[in-house]
């Protein structure tokens, strides 16, 4: 064991496996090369071959369609001479005054909240890897972006509003309006965003403001983990 | 690639669930901060196996109301009919949309009881210390994870019937109390993925003194 903190062998491709936790030691990868762990296949790395700024590109179009998305009108209904049209947070606000708080509560949040903190912690982090030094909240940041992104179910709704379609097309005329043209290219720009965005580079980008690690950096010396039966 | 025989944790090593670095931890008690995000270090989630049944526990039981109770209620003309989640499957395929009716059956019933059996089979065999099929095992649990978060298809068919249809005195149609367990199974169940650590289920080979650490 060496007194270099970041691997063993002092070798910074070094990595654990998140699902599996096997060490191993990450090639250079070609652009588009993708590393799976050895043990249990879980994906470890990839190199996009798209350029670095295309995911700071991505996410700025995806806060103006957010935007567009969440202000404009998502379907309208006509009736028997009446008129009806509904946003998303429409939809939150109609359960809430329905009764349903926490059924709101979860639309609002799955919907607006969680797609909105997405892509503002990721505009965030990638302007910040940008120009390092980065201040230290980058990495709450950080953390924040990856706690939003299973929650973010713009993809789901609009599977939803479509399934929701086809049940009210038999009671009234139903149109498609820009809010739901607005939230089908959401869908594209996510995963293109988590596609073309290689967390390894960013985190390597990243120096905090005093020079220093964020927090004290840990002990040099090798303490014993768990396995060798010296926990308490 | 270069692997070592070793897992990280073997290796006196602790790995950032946030940024991927490995770092040494302050000690094996308290691992302390990763240096380069600031992320609370842990050699294992914590207390993942007891957390895990207790909300996988939680939305089984939510699982129940959630299926009975209606969903949905019409309105039509003062009369007013109630909907459970079996109800609009089959009112999808009656009224001849038979694709859109197995997209709702699977996420909305199959989906979520897959989740809670699927998980509880993970708790057992981890519990067991089992160190059978651990790739196959693995590979269960990142499916629940991809998967999980469909099942809130429903929930947002629900909520946009609802926003849309509110045309009274003519007709409406307003939410059941079966939804807010149905959204509840699901926010627990996607709760229950994220705090089940898969790396217990390659630990049993290596040593059981890792679980319930």
């Amino acid at each position: 064991m060496t007194d270099d903190p970041i691997a063993p062998e002092g070798d910074p491709a070094a990595r654990a496996c998140p699902d599996c936790d096997l060490l191993q030691v990450i090639p250079e990868l070609p652009p588009g090369g993708k590393a799976r762990c050895a043990r249990c296949g879980r994906m470890l790395a990839t190199r996009s071959s798209a350029p670095s700024d295309l995911p700071l590109a991505l996410t700025l179009t995806a806060l103006l369609v957010l935007i567009v998305a969440n202000t404009m009108p998502l379907m309208g209904l006509s009736v028997a001479g009446r008129q009806a049209i509904t946003t998303i947070g429409g939809g939150a606000y109609q359960m809430w005054l329905q009764g349903q708080e926490v059924t709101a509560v979860t639309v609002a949040f799955c919907a607006l909240i969680a797609p909105a903190g997405y892509i503002l912690f990721m505009l965030i982090v990638l302007l910040a890897a940008k120009r390092p030094p980065a201040p230290q909240w980058v990495g709450d940041m950080l953390r924040w972006a990856d706690a939003m992104q299973p929650w973010a179910m713009v993809d789901v709704m609009m599977l939803g509003i479509l399934v929701a379609l086809v049940k009210i097309a038999d009671l009234a005329r139903v149109e498609p309006d820009i809010g739901m043209y607005a939230v089908g290219i959401l869908i594209l720009l996510f995963p293109a965003i988590s596609v073309s965005l290689n967390p390894e580079e960013i985190w390597a980008r990243l120096e905090w403001a005093d020079g220093e690690s964020p927090l004290p950096a840990p002990e040099t010396s090798t303490p014993e983990p768990p396995s060798s039966g010296s926990t308490p | 690639m270069r692997t070592s025989p070793l897992t990280a944790a073997q290796a006196g090593l602790v790995n950032c669930e946030t940024c991927g670095l490995l770092s040494q931890p302050a000690s094996a008690a308290e691992p302390g901060y990763c240096p380069r995000c600031g992320m609370a270090l842990e050699w294992r989630r914590p207390r993942s196996i007891q957390t895990t049944w207790a909300l996988v526990t939680a939305a089984a039981i939510c699982y129940i109301p959630a299926n009975l109770l209606p969903v949905l209620g019409t309105t039509t003309l003062g009369s007013t009919e109630y909907d459970t989640i079996m109800g609009g499957v089959v009112f999808l395929y009656t009224t001849g949309s038979w694709p859109l009716a197995l997209i709702v059956l699977i996420a909305s019933v199959m989906v979520p009881l897959g989740k809670l059996v699927a998980l509880s089979y993970l708790l057992i065999t981890v519990q067991r210390g089992s160190i059978r099929s651990n790739r196959e095992r693995t590979r269960l649990y990142r499916m629940v994870e991809i998967i999980g978060r469909w099942s809130m298809l429903d929930v947002f068919v629900d909520t946009f019937t609802v926003a849309l249809v509110q045309l009274k005195p003519l007709m409406s149609i307003q939410p059941g109390p079966g939804v807010a367990f149905f959204a509840a199974v699901v926010v627990l169940t996607m709760i229950a993925a994220s705090t089940f650590d898969p790396r217990l289920i390659w630990d049993a080979g290596v040593d059981k003194e890792f679980r319930n650490a």
